[in-house]
């Protein structure tokens, strides 16, 4: 999937406080049935944005969000839990957010996130506080200094894998990079095959 | 010098490893088995065709279809009742993705198909030291064999096709111990619901967990697959237990299985991948199997999990008030006075053979309180013969249970088999998310032998008072 690179994000933020939000939040399993990765954005929270009819909730935070200024999105603890559809980073990215911002991220969805161009940004419980308690703030991202600021100058340090850290930053490819170990791969099955029985089937 | 001690997860790794990890780089891992089902892999075969490019190893890839393959049979016409027509074009997908890269596929007319986490067992393509993934978070039941397997997502399914590898970094060690051993009544459900209370649903977040100690050697490799399955809940890609002769029993004589000279030298191979002592792990928890209970969930996380004869406990912040507001049970009364309206008994935490005896030793010559749908389904067609062939089936149908076609069914939800808004329903599945079992239901996740008494009692029902023997 192309996506544009980034290197700063400057934003409003959509605040979700809840912790463990799980991927089924994310994407119902009913919209999984897609063969696609496109316009999953429609799905995105869909039992938490709609009513049984179908009409937007006048609870729903979503609600009046304008997708092009509110692209961080801010949550509770252990976001992206369960399931680990990348439907979720599609859906976001779709919706239009570029980063998720939380105090602690789940493994899969991180790695997901990162290959479709959400940035997953974990910060101190302090920072994750005051994102929560101020829902819209104005918050920069940037990921070559690895830093989150908000309005007020204050900064906090959050940390990438680098290698997914550079994909995100140059375009670098993590399947022409695998695609370039071709030799090494091939030399490991050549030892591999002299193991009892290597083979699965 | 001695060599330094090793970990089961330092010696998978170690063995896997085609290119080192480097600060700028991680390591490229060799996966030796790709499991695939309808619902996470179009997009990746997508991603395939995009490039160019070709399904590299075949033969090191094996596909199901699970999730969204309704679980009543084909009519009379031979017509298979999808739920709608995007299930049947997922699954028509899958079937033409296979052929096109010939990949074996487990289709509707196979009589191995099952859930991707059950068949993987059953044909002996799950084997010790091997690397498994699957784009599904629940691939660490097969770490129950000493495997190191994890969910992987769909992008990297793609690189996997592509190249039979990964791009991964060595996760941290956790070494989950359980002393003693589990009382009557007590099962590996139980205790992965209790390990999962005792370290959160994000306590295991970066680590491979090894399950060890008496009450995991004790466990049948069904009960050891239940509790790697759960190792996700906690946040943990992967969970794996040492392979021994009880994994050694079960794989033997398996379609995929080594035969013949291959078969002792593999043994010899795959018993020296257990942990050395002294081995470091990042992280030691210990759990006394001996003081668990059957154990269920309160609340929409699993790790909202407490003894079946407990109290349901007053919200302590605004999370848990959340929950609590969605589950609906009254605080400080025992869990057991609320009413179930559905028991779904299946998924590939709960649907295998032992699953299904456990259930039916409660349920057998006992009725079904008549205002609860019961919703059996096997893991597998294997499975499925093989409960049939000691009339398992007879039992839950004379309680007055419905006997289905294998499938992810109410785990999921995807297929068209969901509970309705509001209903309580007890779960042996693995997720108590809102939503999950179809919008509004509330889920309790359970063991088999409490989904059965809950369905016997048409409440929350500890199951000890049926078990007379020792319950698995
Ligand atoms: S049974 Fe449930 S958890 Fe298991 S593979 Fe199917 S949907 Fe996933």
């Amino acid at each position: 999937m192309n996506f544009d690179p980034i290197r700063t994000l400057r934003s409003r933020t959509v605040v979700l406080p809840q912790a463990n939000i799980d991927t089924d939040q994310i994407v119902p399993a009913r919209f999984l049935t897609t063969t696609t990765r496109a316009g999953l954005g429609k799905a995105l929270f869909y039992d938490w944005r709609y009513d049984e009819d179908g009409r937007a909730k006048n609870s729903s935070v979503f609600n009046g969000v304008n997708p092009a200024t509110h692209r961080i999105l801010v949550a509770g603890p252990n976001f992206g839990c369960g399931s680990s559809r990348e439907h979720a980073p599609w859906a976001l990215h779709d919706f239009g957010f570029r980063a998720v911002a939380s105090s602690d991220i789940a493994d899969i969805f991180k790695s997901n996130a990162l290959k479709n161009g959400l940035l997953p940004v974990a910060v101190d419980p302090a920072t994750h506080q005051r994102l929560l308690n101020s829902p819209g703030r104005e918050v920069t991202i940037d990921l070559e200094r690895l830093t989150l600021s908000l309005d007020d100058g204050a900064t906090a340090a959050f940390a990438v894998e680098p290698f997914a850290r550079r994909c995100l930053l140059d375009g670098v490819d993590p399947l022409g990079h695998l695609q370039r170990h071709m030799p090494a791969i091939e030399a490991y099955e050549v030892r591999q095959s002299t193991a009892p029985d290597s083979e699965p089937r | 010098m001695e060599p330094a001690p090793r970990s089961l997860l330092d010696k998978l790794w170690a063995r896997h490893v085609v290119v080192e990890e480097t600060p700028e780089a991680p390591a490229v891992l060799y996966i030796d088995l790709h499991l695939v089902h309808e619902v996470t892999s179009p997009q990746a075969f997508a991603a395939l065709e995009e490039r160019g490019l070709k399904v590299r190893r075949p033969d090191k890839t094996l596909a199901t279809l699970d999730h969204s393959t309704p679980t009543k049979p084909a009519g009379a016409d031979g017509k298979i009742p999808y739920a709608d027509k995007e299930t049947e074009r997922q699954v028509a997908q899958l079937i033409a993705n296979c052929e096109k890269h010939r990949i074996r596929l487990l289709g509707m007319d196979d009589p191995m198909r099952g859930i991707v986490h059950v068949i993987g067992p059953e044909l002996g393509a799950t084997q010790p030291g091997r690397t498994i993934v699957c784009g599904d978070s629940h691939t660490s039941t097969h770490g129950a064999f000493g495997a190191l397997a994890f969910g992987i997502g769909t992008t990297e399914a793609g690189h996997v096709l592509a190249t039979q590898c990964l791009l991964q970094r060595k996760p941290k060690s956790m070494r989950v111990v359980f002393d003693g051993a589990c009382p009557r009544g007590v099962g590996a459900k139980d205790m992965a619901l209790a390990f999962i209370a005792t370290i959160g649903a994000d306590g295991g977040q970066g680590y491979a967990v090894e399950f060890a100690g008496p009450a995991v050697e004790a466990l049948s490799m069904d009960a050891r697959m239940t509790l790697c399955n759960m190792s996700i809940e906690a946040g943990a890609r992967s969970g794996m237990i040492a392979p021994d002769e009880t994994t050694f029993a079960y794989l033997k004589s398996r379609e995929f299985a080594p035969n013949g000279a291959h078969w002792e030298r593999a043994v010899g191979e795959w018993r020296a991948f257990a942990s050395d002592p002294g081995a470091h792990f990042d992280c030691e928890v210990r759990i006394d199997a001996a003081g668990l209970k059957p154990m269920i969930t309160y609340g929409v996380s699993p790790d909202a999990a407490l003894p079946v004869d407990a109290v349901a406990p007053r919200p302590a912040n605004e999370n848990a008030r959340l929950a609590h507001d969605y589950m609906k049970f009254a605080e400080d009364r025992p869990m057991t006075e609320a009413l179930v309206d559905r028991v779904f008994i299946g998924s590939c935490t709960n649907s295998r053979l032992s699953d299904l005896r456990e259930a039916a030793a409660v349920m057998r010559g006992r009725k079904v309180n008549p205002r609860v749908i019961v919703l059996v389904v096997p893991g597998s067609h294997m499975v499925k013969r093989a409960a049939e062939a000691e009339a398992l089936d007879r039992v839950f149908v004379e309680a007055g249970a419905e006997w289905r076609e294998p499938g992810c069914s109410m785990c999921i939800a995807m297929n068209g088999d969901k509970g309705e808004p509001g209903e309580l329903v007890v779960s042996t599945s693995n997720r108590n998310f809102i939503g999950r079992q179809g919008k509004g239901v509330r889920t309790v996740l359970a063991s088999p032998a409490t989904a059965a008494a809950s369905a016997i009692e048409g409440r929350i029902a500890d199951p000890r008072k049926y078990l007379g023997g020792g319950a698995s």
